[in-house]
């Protein structure tokens, strides 16, 4: 708005020529879905450290086994509870990696030094001698493992049942609701503990016991996006040109929901982690010497005063995956919730 | 009058929701009308009479409850095969209201215009279909590199302008334009009517346009039905409409229409309609009566003697 | 006539992931006391900014007053804390927005909505102030008032709703009403017996009125003055009759002929080819330039500054220089020219080369 002297010649009022087609010119550069959903997310810092957080433990989890000196069933009686020592940190007192452990008079004392131990064990030992940093590690791997899966099967489960209830509808729809109604009054816990006693604990039982029920939000969010988009309009003209019925779903409106999909399966991943460890806590975890979190968590309760770092370890592990999960989530829903773009 | 070939026959057309439930509604009760041959025929009410469900059921996005829509004598509803629906994909299409819903919002454009051609099969090869999606970007006023971009990049007037390649590329006979303005800026509206009338005389096509900006409608429509609750309660040619509206509900809708004209602005007089000041009987029969050729107003026996004598003036 | 309000050299971007869009560039304009002031503009122009600003109601967030002044009853708004003007909002200055669905709270009786800025600015006891809502609904046209104060939303019909929309703006006998598209979502009879309503209550109450809409019918029904908006600017101001009989901008020009009336035949329909500006990146000179059919060398390298037509209008288009060429408007303008040089006694297209950034007035229409 400043009134820059330009000179005004009278040959400037001479008729200037306008190029017609560019008037209709696009100059920002097209950004996909999936483009523009990464630029949000990258701005919500949380979300971005718990995604590289998780990252990390999913290497470890991969990496840890291999670069450690020992296995993850590898028994050593003579070298069983001690407490974590990393070379190199032996020294640094106030973290709790230089070996020593509380007596229960409050005197700390170096337990390897004591037991004539010549070995480091870096997250120190179960009662039974096995490296916990193997474990733990192996533990991460088999809970990440089941967790996805169990979240993949929900979200395939729930996805077709939710699509198929409501783009039918009608008298089909109320019947498969009903039935996801009746699904959701019984309990989940019965249902799983009455799978694990007859399939017997094992790593597919627990998958298939967290399945039976976790589908159930995925279909009725799933349903509920068919619904509203069934009267869109760009779903009706894909009608009127003659588009068929699963065009038109996979086509059309699974693509609009993935955002949706996404978030919902991000967020039952957390609580497949928790709910095994749960299930490993009462018992009905996997069996030795397979380790996943919640049987390390379980054993290490049994120590818990003693040992505490048994416990400590594979806990903090379970609610750093918990915490990133839930952050990555969250920040995935403001970045891809349609509702809350500028 | 010249023999005009009819394209669509409508007879008895009813669309009622919720049919023998106490929320029944009667979105489309008893209308009747023809659409012949290359003519813009106009539909034009408030919202709630049914103008839209009415385009809506020709098309059979709905199941008609009752009664016909012949198009060119076959009737669209009823029991049919899957080939014979998709023939009567090909012949009448549809452009939409809202320019920011009728488009996925995950298509490139060029999937977007190409979807008919891909579903009927109207290009052999990948090559002929994106020179079709070309024509056609062309052919409603956008360049080639807008086949590569997704809708939101778009303004409301271009996507509609999109919609329309999207209905042009299956080669139809017959559009029902369904609010294809209401949602744009009035300079925009132009634009997209333009092109419409251009690509009508190009293509030799029919269109139903369905609308509540009455002038809009006048200006692009050879005939314009009027729509109340549902029931059509005149039909005439545009401009006789306008100059000689005979229902007291077309009156009443065409003086409360706003003109750019401030000076026939101070003076106008409104007049407003109430069902009831027809003071129908119990046992008269309600019909669509036609008063003079082509005319035609849902009236009594008597309201049809008055009219008649009215447009003898 | 005596100015209400006052919008001196208004500049407003906002903040945005792609950077800053510069929705409103530099605007001013008085409005008169007693008078309806229409803004018209199509989306993107900035007038629903303008009006939102008035009332202080952008978002905190992402926009920013740049610059300029909103001088009412001797404040500077724009300098105001917000508890200063929750003071001002639906007491002295009210406003009604587009959709009548949304507008009020469906979970509280309409009585209680009315009543809301009754008790809070006018102290009025909450018997008092039922009897003041009851006479507003009974002021706005409702049947059975003293029923419907204590029935919801959801109970009245959209045009209903508008009434009472108006009921609770009008509720403080506001010296200022803002109305953001009335009536444009509803029906046509609705909006006419709502324009009607707003005229009568505008005479009985005595408030003025910004009323912003993109209907020229409209405009043409309710307005004293027009303001016409593009990209973020003021392009055209006048009088109503100025503005539809003798409009000396090209966008007015566009506007008007792109709209049929009862006169339009088979001609094509006029229209404005190109869509409205990125305002991300607002072009160099005049913004309408690149859809302008009418365009000079000059408006591609400089903002042209207002015009003076009359003492009551004004136009920013460099058509008005005298070194411009003479040009001739559609055919649609040139019916109405016709109208007009009967009408005011006032020539046609006559221009005085005046830098004059706030069009003032002197008297009244």
């Amino acid at each position: 708005m400043n009134d820059k002297e330009i000179i005004i010649k009278k040959d400037m009022f001479a008729p200037a020529h306008i190029d017609p087609s560019k008037s209709e010119k696009i100059s920002k550069p097209s950004l996909n879905f999936w483009q523009d959903s990464w630029l949000r997310v990258r701005k919500n810092k949380g979300a971005v450290i718990s995604l590289i957080i998780l990252g990390i433990l999913i290497i470890m989890a991969f990496v840890g086994p291999m670069i450690s000196p020992y296995t993850y069933d590898n028994q050593n009686t003579k070298h069983n509870n001690l407490p974590p020592r990393i070379q190199g940190l032996e020294n640094v007192h106030w973290l709790p990696f230089d070996g020593t452990l509380k007596r229960r008079d409050g005197t700390e004392y170096n337990a390897y030094e004591v037991r004539k131990v010549d070995a480091y064990y870096w997250f120190g030992t179960d009662n039974l001698g096995r490296d916990l940093f193997t474990r733990t590690w192996k533990g991460t791997q088999v809970s990440l493992f089941i967790a996805f899966m169990a979240a993949l099967v929900d979200m395939l489960i729930g996805v077709s049942y939710g699509a198929v209830s409501g783009y039918l509808g009608g008298r089909t729809d109320s019947v498969m609701q009903r039935i996801i109604e009746v699904i959701v009054g019984i309990p989940n816990l019965i249902i799983v503990v009455l799978m694990i006693l007859i399939l017997k604990p094992g790593i597919i039982p627990i998958i298939i016991a967290l399945t039976i029920t976790g589908w159930t939000s995925m279909a009725r969010v799933v349903r509920a996006q068919v619904l509203k988009y069934k009267g869109q309009e760009f779903v009706l003209a894909a009608k009127t040109l003659g588009a068929s019925d699963s065009s038109i779903i996979f086509k059309h409106m699974i693509p609009n929901m993935f955002g949706i999909i996404i978030i919902n399966t991000m967020f039952s991943i957390p609580s497949a982690i928790f709910f095994e460890a749960f299930l490993s806590f009462i018992g009905l975890g996997l069996q030795e010497p397979n380790a996943s979190l919640g049987t390390l968590v379980n054993d290490g309760f049994k120590s818990m005063i003693a040992f505490p770092y048994q416990m400590i370890i594979p806990s903090i592990m379970i609610a750093l995956i918990m915490i990133c999960f839930n952050l990555v989530a969250d920040g995935l829903r403001d970045a891809l919730d349609p509702k809350m773009r500028d | 009058m010249a023999k005009r070939e009819k394209l669509l026959e409508i007879k008895n057309l009813k669309q009622y929701f919720n049919e023998g439930k106490p929320n029944e509604v009667k979105a489309v009760d008893n209308v009747s009308f023809d659409i012949y041959k290359g003519e813009v025929m106009g539909l034009v009410g408030e919202s709630g009479c049914g103008k839209s469900t009415t385009g809506r059921t020709i098309i059979r996005l709905y199941d008609a409850t009752g009664g016909e829509v012949l198009y060119d004598g076959v009737n669209v509803h009823g029991k049919k095969s899957k080939k014979q629906l998709k023939e009567f994909n090909r012949k009448m299409q549809m452009i939409f209201q809202d320019p920011y819903a009728s488009l996925n919002p995950r298509l490139k454009i060029a999937d977007v215009i190409a979807e008919g051609i891909d579903i009927h099969g109207l290009a052999k090869s990948k090559e002929e279909r994106m020179e079709k999606v070309y024509e056609l970007l062309e052919t409603v006023g956008l360049n080639k590199e807008h086949a590569n971009r997704y809708p939101h990049e778009f303004s409301g007037g271009q996507r509609q302008r999109i919609g329309i390649a999207r209905a042009l590329a299956v080669q139809p006979e017959f559009i029902i334009a369904d609010e294809p303005i209401s949602a744009l800026d009035v300079s925009i509206q132009a634009q997209v009517v333009n092109l419409m009338k251009k690509l009508q005389k190009e293509k030799g096509l029919t269109y139903l346009f369905i609308a509540h900006d009455l002038s809009m409608v006048k200006y692009i429509s050879d005939r314009i039905g009027v729509m109340y609750f549902g029931k059509m309660v005149e039909l005439a040619p545009a401009d006789e409409l306008y100059k000689n509206p005979l229902h007291p509900y077309t009156r009443s809708l065409l003086s409360a229409i706003p003109a750019p004209d401030p000076i026939s602005e101070r003076t106008r007089k409104r007049k407003s309609y109430d069902l009831a000041s027809h003071q129908y009987d119990d046992n008269e029969a309600i019909e669509f009566r036609e008063v003079t050729p082509g005319h035609f107003v849902l009236c009594s026996e008597k309201e049809f003697i008055q009219y008649k004598a009215q447009s003898k003036q | 006539m005596e100015k209400i309000l006052q919008v001196k050299d208004l500049n407003i971007s906002f903040h945005t992931f792609s950077g800053e869009v510069k929705a409103i560039r530099g605007i001013s304009f008085d409005l008169l006391k007693g008078e309806t002031l229409a803004i018209v503009g199509e989306s993107g122009s900035g007038k629903s900014v303008t009006t939102k600003s008035i009332m202080r109601l952008l978002p905190e967030h992402n926009s920013e007053i740049k610059s300029g002044e909103i001088l009412f009853e001797g404040k500077d708004l724009t300098k105001l804390t917000d508890k200063q003007m929750q003071k001002i909002r639906g007491k002295d200055i009210s406003m009604i927005f587009q959709d009548p669905m949304t507008s009020l709270n469906p979970t509280m009786k309409i009585g209680n909505q009315i009543m809301e800025p009754l008790i809070k600015h006018q102290n009025m006891s909450k018997h008092t102030a039922k009897e003041r809502a009851v006479e507003l609904l009974k002021l706005v046209g409702i049947p059975k008032p003293e029923i419907r104060v204590n029935q919801y939303p959801h109970q009245f019909s959209g045009g209903m709703r508008q009434r009472v929309v108006i009921a609770i703006a009008l509720a403080c006998n506001p010296k200022v009403l803002i109305a953001d598209e009335p009536t444009t979502a509803l029906d046509v009879t609705i909006q006419a017996q709502i324009l009607e309503l707003m005229k009568d209550l505008q005479k009985k109450i005595d408030t003025s009125i910004i009323f912003i809409t993109h209907d020229l019918g409209v405009v043409a029904n309710v307005a004293d003055r027009v303001a016409v908006m593009y990209g973020g600017k003021i392009v055209e101001v006048g009088t109503a009759d100025e503005i539809f009989y003798n409009p000396q901008h090209p966008y007015t020009w566009g506007l008007i002929s792109s709209m049929p009336d009862m006169e339009t035949d088979d001609e094509e329909l006029y229209s404005i080819p190109g869509t409205p500006p990125d305002l991300l990146d607002p072009p160099k000179g005049d913004a309408f330039a690149p859809r302008n059919p009418y365009v000079l060398k000059i408006d591609l390298e400089q903002e042209p500054p207002f015009f003076k037509v009359s003492d009551t209008h004004y136009a920013a288009t460099w058509l008005l220089h005298p070194d411009a060429p003479k040009v001739e408007p559609p055919e649609a303008v040139k019916r109405r020219q016709s109208q007009y040089v009967g009408l005011a006694g006032v020539a046609s297209g006559a221009a005085k080369l005046e830098k004059s950034q706030t069009p003032g007035m002197k008297e009244g229409k």
